[in-house]
């Protein structure tokens, strides 16, 4: 929170964050054990795995995938996951003519049970800022060219609501196994800045 | 508040930046220290989750973009801990400097002043025993306002009218709950804007949905 110049420099975020972690840790307010769950949680736990074993689940089981589309939360929690910053998910399917795009302006809201933390370019203000503007544009700049038919749908994730994208399930893994199509399931996919490609 | 957080549709920003396959959750080992000392600095302090978006969004520029996104975080809980005076201004950088060897005193602690904060029930979805005002498919106006405090009304939705696409659980309101003024459950819309309605004929054709609390809905008749 410092911007005044000091002598030396200001400290970087890194010595900040020692100095935090110290200051509330001598005086007994946080455990050091709960920080090193948290991060262990968020780098192995939670993460975008999550949200493609529910993706291969929907496109191999036409009965899950109504249920996912009815009641995104409760169908989630099927497979196991739930928890902070998902207490209401929402499931949008994208289809070859109707494609839905999710976007905080806000912050970054983003649904951590099915994707875990976001990654870098989602919390990026040029994101933030111009995917209810212009979303077109901004998904061809990350890669995305979207035929001039197809309708957009940008979600803006302004209150506890959390969307999740169910991406289209590519032509020619008809033949894949629920498990062999969990890994093609990337979680741009599910964000809704890219699409599914066969392997 | 009309702050550095509400970005949607403002300009200045550069290229959007392809996704990379291979980027790690946390790019340095602090990141993940930074978002879990936030975490546990909204206990610590006696906050909401709103209370900490409403103190994220009153950094200043610097402090919201100098630093990346867990940057932010850490500065956040700053601002959390010092405003619960949990902590003393300029306490972490005090110490920051001790740590790279500068020879600097310590304020000391303060008396902290945690707000005697208690939220009715875990998370923000809540029951409320009115029928929701507004119905599926029914013409919506946002309301045309700046409060001064935290809202989740972006400002690029106010004022302008869409249609209700979606009826939401009620939820925790985050304008009275981020400062300590009540939890005020009410029903949340998902809102459908059409592109031309918010940025003009020469728009690119799409539409927006965002989640609206009742309060911020006015009917258009």
């Amino acid at each position: 929170m410092t911007t005044t110049s000091e002598p030396g420099g200001r400290p970087s975020p890194a010595l900040r964050t020692e100095a935090l972690e110290q200051l509330l840790t001598e005086r007994g307010l946080i455990d050091p054990k709960a920080i090193n769950e948290i991060v262990t949680t968020y780098e192995t736990n939670v993460g975008p795995l999550n949200g493609a074993r529910v993706v291969a689940r929907a496109w191999t089981d036409p009965q899950y995938r109504q249920r996912l589309l009815e009641d995104g939360t409760a169908a989630i929690k099927e497979l196991g996951f739930s928890g902070r910053q998902g207490e209401h998910i929402v499931v949008v399917e994208n289809t070859a003519t109707s494609h839905n795009v999710v976007v905080c302006t806000l912050c970054s809201c983003y649904p951590w049970p099915v994707l875990g933390l976001p990654p870098s370019w989602y919390k990026d203000p040029a994101y933030r800022a111009r995917m209810v503007r212009e979303p077109r544009t901004v998904l061809a700049e990350m890669g995305l060219r979207l035929a001039g038919d197809v309708h957009i749908t940008v979600r803006d994730s302004t209150s506890e609501v959390r969307w999740l994208v169910l991406p289209e399930r590519p032509a020619g893994t008809e033949h894949l196994t629920e498990e062999e199509l969990v890994p093609l399931v990337s979680r741009d996919a599910m964000v809704g800045v890219a699409k599914v490609a066969a392997p | 508040m009309d702050g550095i957080a509400d970005m949607g549709g403002t300009q200045g920003w550069g290229p959007a930046h392809p996704p990379r396959g291979d980027e790690p959750v946390f790019a340095e080992p602090w990141q993940g220290r930074a978002f879990a000392l936030f975490l546990l600095s909204v206990r610590v302090s006696g906050q909401n989750i709103d209370a900490s978006r409403h103190a994220q969004e009153r950094l200043d520029a610097g402090a919201y973009l100098d630093d990346g996104y867990y940057g932010r975080w850490l500065n956040t809980a700053e601002l959390m801990l010092t405003e619960s005076a949990i902590l003393a201004p300029g306490a972490i950088n005090a110490r920051a400097r001790k740590l790279r060897g500068d020879d600097v005193g310590e304020p000391p602690a303060p008396d902290p002043a945690r707000s005697d904060y208690a939220p009715t029930g875990p998370g923000s979805l809540r029951t409320v025993d009115t029928a929701p005002a507004f119905a599926v498919g029914e013409r919506v106006r946002a309301r045309d306002y700046s409060p001064p405090g935290h809202t989740r009304l972006p400002g690029y939705l106010r004022g302008h009218t869409g249609v209700v696409a979606l009826i939401q659980p009620a939820a925790v309101l985050p304008d009275t709950n981020a400062h300590f003024q009540g939890e005020n459950p009410q029903y949340v819309y998902s809102v459908r804007f059409g592109s031309g309605e918010l940025w003009g004929a020469d728009a690119e054709p799409f539409a927006v949905t965002a989640e609206l609390y009742e309060s911020y809905l006015e009917t258009t008749s």
